[in-house]
């Protein structure tokens, strides 16, 4: 297998086809680049977990319940984002200093606003989102039983006359005496 | 008649919150700091790391926090124009520079441009949480007694400028 070949096969071709390696220390070089420089340069080393688990396992509680601003659709438990770090490590460190959940979480609403609760309070701004799924639920189930309650009316029976029931008993006769 | 017009109307109804839906920016958080005072910080310069800026050094004037950071890409967008506002003279621009290196930070504003009278150094983003801040940039009008009035989460505009910040702070200039 020649140099391009083992290139290709590696799939960066382009990117390294650069370097113009014209030699075999070239080539050892290259290999070092490849195998060594992505392992080291881009991976971060772990974020060491809070040394006493209590800590992490009430600061866990209370994070599932709030939004993270920047990924918005992921809790601040579950995100990833830098952001995210540096409220974990606040919350981390305001429980060290004894501050009781509701005061934690009210020193992030005054900060963020009731966007980082994923558990919404009650209050004039929020009461269409607590009860608009109800309303629209009632309003839906008012029109459906006005439609159907509309409907029946219109196809009440129609009771038949004399010579029509006559009719019917006369092609109901007709069809025994053939079915037996 | 009317058979057909509720429907009509409620998919006009329907249609018209979807639109304005569309324009709305789910990434724009409402401050609760607005109309609230400026939270207090104490924090170094970059340029001069023994000295130490109090957010209370600024009462009695209107001025702009901008929060800024050298490895923020929509700060380099916005940069010009806090220049040439700084060269204006309008208001003078405080810098927050979030969560970065001081050299790297220093060496940015030397390549770019330094719009901001005093620059202070929030390395570990604490500051910033006090400030409710999630991204960068973002830039805040506080007045005279130290309140916050308005929030600019992202960079500035020319429209933002002209249309919001600008007046607002004229206004507030005016204010006792």
């Amino acid at each position: 297998m020649n140099f391009s070949q083992l290139l290709k096969n590696y799939g960066r071709y382009d990117l390294l086809t650069s370097y113009r390696l014209g030699s075999v220390k070239g080539l050892i070089i290259l290999l070092l680049l490849i195998f060594i420089v992505p392992s080291s340069a881009w991976s971060k080393e772990a974020i060491p977990v809070a040394e006493d688990p209590e800590i992490e396992k009430r600061m866990l509680a209370l994070t599932m319940d709030l939004r993270c601003l920047v990924c918005q659709n992921e809790s601040i438990a579950d995100s990833r984002a830098d952001f995210s770090n540096d409220i974990r490590r606040e919350i981390r460190t305001q429980i060290k200093a004894n501050k009781s959940d509701q005061e934690i979480i009210q020193f992030l609403v005054d900060r963020y606003g009731d966007f980082v609760l994923y558990n919404p309070p009650m209050k004039p701004t929020t009461i269409l989102l607590w009860f608009g799924p109800v309303a629209l639920f009632v309003v839906g189930l008012g029109s459906l039983v006005v439609y159907l309650r509309r409907r029946r009316e219109q196809i009440e029976e129609v009771s038949l006359s004399e010579t029509e029931l006559k009719k019917a008993e006369a092609l109901l006769n007709d069809n025994k005496g053939k079915n037996v | 008649m009317t058979r057909y017009l509720i429907p009509l109307f409620a998919f006009i109804v329907l249609a018209a919150f979807l639109l304005v839906g569309l324009t709305l920016n789910p990434r724009q958080v409402p401050s609760p700091l607005i109309d609230k005072p400026a939270p207090v910080f104490q924090l170094n310069h970059l340029h001069e790391p023994d000295k130490v800026m109090t957010s209370e050094d600024n009462l009695g004037k209107v001025w702009l926090l901008n929060v800024w950071a050298s490895w923020c890409v929509a700060c380099r967008d916005e940069h010009p124009l806090l220049v040439q506002l700084a060269n204006s003279g309008i208001v003078p621009i405080y810098g927050l520079n979030y969560k970065d290196e001081n050299t790297t930070a220093m060496q940015w504003l030397k390549r770019y441009g330094d719009p901001y009278t005093i620059s202070v150094v929030d390395p570990n983003g604490r500051v910033g949480i006090d400030y409710g801040v999630y991204g960068v940039p973002e830039t805040y009008v506080i007045d005279k007694k130290g309140i916050i009035r308005h929030k600019q989460i992202g960079p500035v505009t020319v429209d933002s400028l002209q249309k919001t910040i600008i007046p607002l702070i004229i206004e507030l200039q005016r204010q006792a």
